[in-house]
Parts: C-alpha cells; structure tokens; sequence
C-alpha cells in the first residue's frame, strides 16, 4: 500500500480547530501558517484513527 | 469508520454550520457509526429534533428526518412511535431544548417507556441564541444571562431521567468517541425509552466565556475530568465530587414499553373487552 496515501485530507472544509493534531499520539499531523491541517509525517502514522474519530468537520479519512 | 457511514449522511450539504472545534459533529459521527453497526435499515428510522445547535443535525442525517418546534422534537416522535411502531426513532436534542423549554415532554416520554432512543448534546450552554445559560451549565460558570457567574445548580439529566423512568441511561463525552458509539448501541438494543447524554463541547459560545481554552485544551479537560462508572463504584463518593461518570449509568430489563401496551389495549377493546 502506498503509505503516502493512507491519510486523507480535506483541506478545503477544515475549520482549523487544532483537535486532531493535539491528539495526535505519534505527531503525524501539523498546522500550516492558517491553522489548518496538514500530514507532515505520514510514515510515523499506526492507524490508530483518534483524528478521524475526533475530527467535527469530518475532514480525515485513514486507510483511504 | 468514516467512509462506511458517509452513505448516511447529506454530503453535499457539508461542510456543516457548526463552529470550530464544536463537539456536535462528533457526536454526530457516533451516532451513525452506532446505527451503522447495528445494521438498522436507513428506511425504516426516523431522527426527530427540535431547535439549537445540536438540533440542526438532522440536517445532515441521510434518513426521514423532522426538525421540529422548540422543545417538542418528544412530542413529535412520540407520534411518529405511536403511528409506525416498526420505525427506530431517535430524537436528537440539546440541554437547552431538552431539559427547558422541553423539560415536561422529557420527563413524561421517559416515564411512559416509549420506545425511542434520545441523545442530548450537551454542551452546557444556549449557544446558537448567543450563550445564554441553560438548567446544565454548572453552578459558578459564565453566560451572556450570568455576567457574574451562574447561581443556579444544574440538573444531573441522567439522574432525572432515571428518576422519571427511563429504562436505559448512559453517560458519554466526545472525547470517548468509542464509549459513545457503544452506549447508544446499547440505547438501540434498549426497547423502551432510552437515554443518553453526550457531553459536547463548545469553544466559542462556553469555552471563550470561561476561560477553558480552544477545543483541545476542553478535550483535555473532558479527559481529565471523567471517570468510568466502574471505576467510580471502587473509588467512592469523596474521590470522585465534581467529576463526570461515564458509562452504563442504568439498565432495567423487562418492563413492557408503551406501543406494546397500547397494542394490547387496542386487542382487548376490540373482542369487546374492558
């Protein structure tokens, strides 16, 4: 499986609220200058799905 | 998981109204993973709501869905129970529209036992009207109505409804989003009137007013502030004052429910009994 994209993101409908990167247990994801989200390391990712369980805005999707 | 429970939700009415980092969403997400899981068919269950935040899910619910008067989304799936026993009805509702201005209908569906499954968003606040306080913000926290903190105590729901008579009542926040998803399953299963309080979270509307940080640090708080009510029985009383318990708060097997009752009564009228 292609490890790169095992996270998806939507950017677009991200409200940036900081939830999923602060439960991040393995720093797999970060904020850009908008607060919003983004993958910055995605091989570090065990799939435990707190972010996507966490995410309001439904914006995370793990396993494709 | 989110891609198995997207066929159950309005996608194109998403992104939702809700603000950032409000827990509602969450809480939505576990509400359809749970019917997801139990295999309910989409046809045959029904979401009724009433007015606030919380209530404006069932606008993003891809089933037959009412949003109804203030107060009164009981009211109406108890009419929708009674006219279609065979539907799963679900009434989603806030502390605000649930336990105010909805107060009455709330303690009476409860002691009817009618089968239908409630989940309170409890965010302890009126957040869409501009955080005004409502009968769960706890005693001392700020609203728009309460400059110089709330002298009100709040009601444990969860108490009143047992004390009402309820026949399943469970407790669960959005940070344990699997306790969540496993407590209104266990809802489902309940035939009877069937509680269940999610406590949410609401940055902008309580958070902002009282100091308590952006949506993670509140996380942090739910995750701080909560013990299991397993746990809670083995620590006691004293060691657990103004936290939240989570879980299975009550189950009570085998008392009849409503629409079965009533089915009986229309058998026995009919072959001209009394």
């Amino acid at each position: 499986m292609n490890k790169e994209k095992k996270i998806e993101v939507n950017t677009k409908g991200c409200k940036a609220c900081g939830i999923c990167y602060a439960l991040c247990p393995q720093g797999v994801l970060d904020k850009d200058h908008m607060g919003k989200v983004v993958v910055k390391n995605p091989d570090a990712c065990t799939q435990c799905r707190i972010c996507e369980d966490h995410c309001p805005d439904y914006c995370i999707k793990i396993g494709g | 998981m989110l891609k198995d429970i997207e066929k159950l939700m309005r996608v194109k009415r998403l992104p939702h109204i809700w603000c950032p980092g409000c827990g509602n969403g969450i809480v939505m997400k576990a509400m359809l993973e749970a019917i997801n899981d139990k295999g309910l068919d989409p046809d045959k269950t029904v979401v009724v709501s009433g007015i606030g935040c919380s209530s404006r899910a069932t606008g993003y619910m891809n089933f037959d869905t009412l949003h109804t008067m203030h107060g009164r989304a009981l009211a109406f799936a108890t009419g929708v129970k009674l006219a279609k026993p065979e539907l799963n009805v679900f009434v989603v509702t806030g502390d605000g529209d649930g336990s105010a201005i909805g107060g009455n209908h709330f303690i009476h569906a409860a002691r009817r036992n009618i089968d239908l499954n409630v989940i309170m968003f409890n965010n302890n606040i009126y957040g869409m009207t501009g955080g005004q306080y409502s009968p769960l913000t706890p005693q001392g926290r700020f609203a728009t109505t309460a400059p110089y903190g709330n002298l009100e105590r709040p009601f444990d729901i969860c108490k009143l409804a047992q004390g009402s008579g309820a026949t399943y009542v469970g407790r669960s926040t959005v940070f344990h989003t699997k306790l969540l998803t496993d407590v209104i399953k266990a809802a489902i299963d309940n035939k009877g009137f069937s509680f269940v309080e999610a406590v949410s979270i609401c940055p902008i509307s309580y958070g902002r007013r009282n100091k308590l940080g952006a949506a993670p640090q509140m996380m942090k708080w739910l995750k701080e502030n909560t013990v299991n009510v397993k746990a809670a029985e083995k620590l006691g009383a004293e060691k657990t004052a103004g936290k939240i318990i989570i879980g299975e708060l009550y189950h009570e097997a085998g008392t009849l429910e409503y629409t079965e009752l009533y089915d009986r009564l229309i058998t026995r009228v009919e072959e001209g009994g009394r």
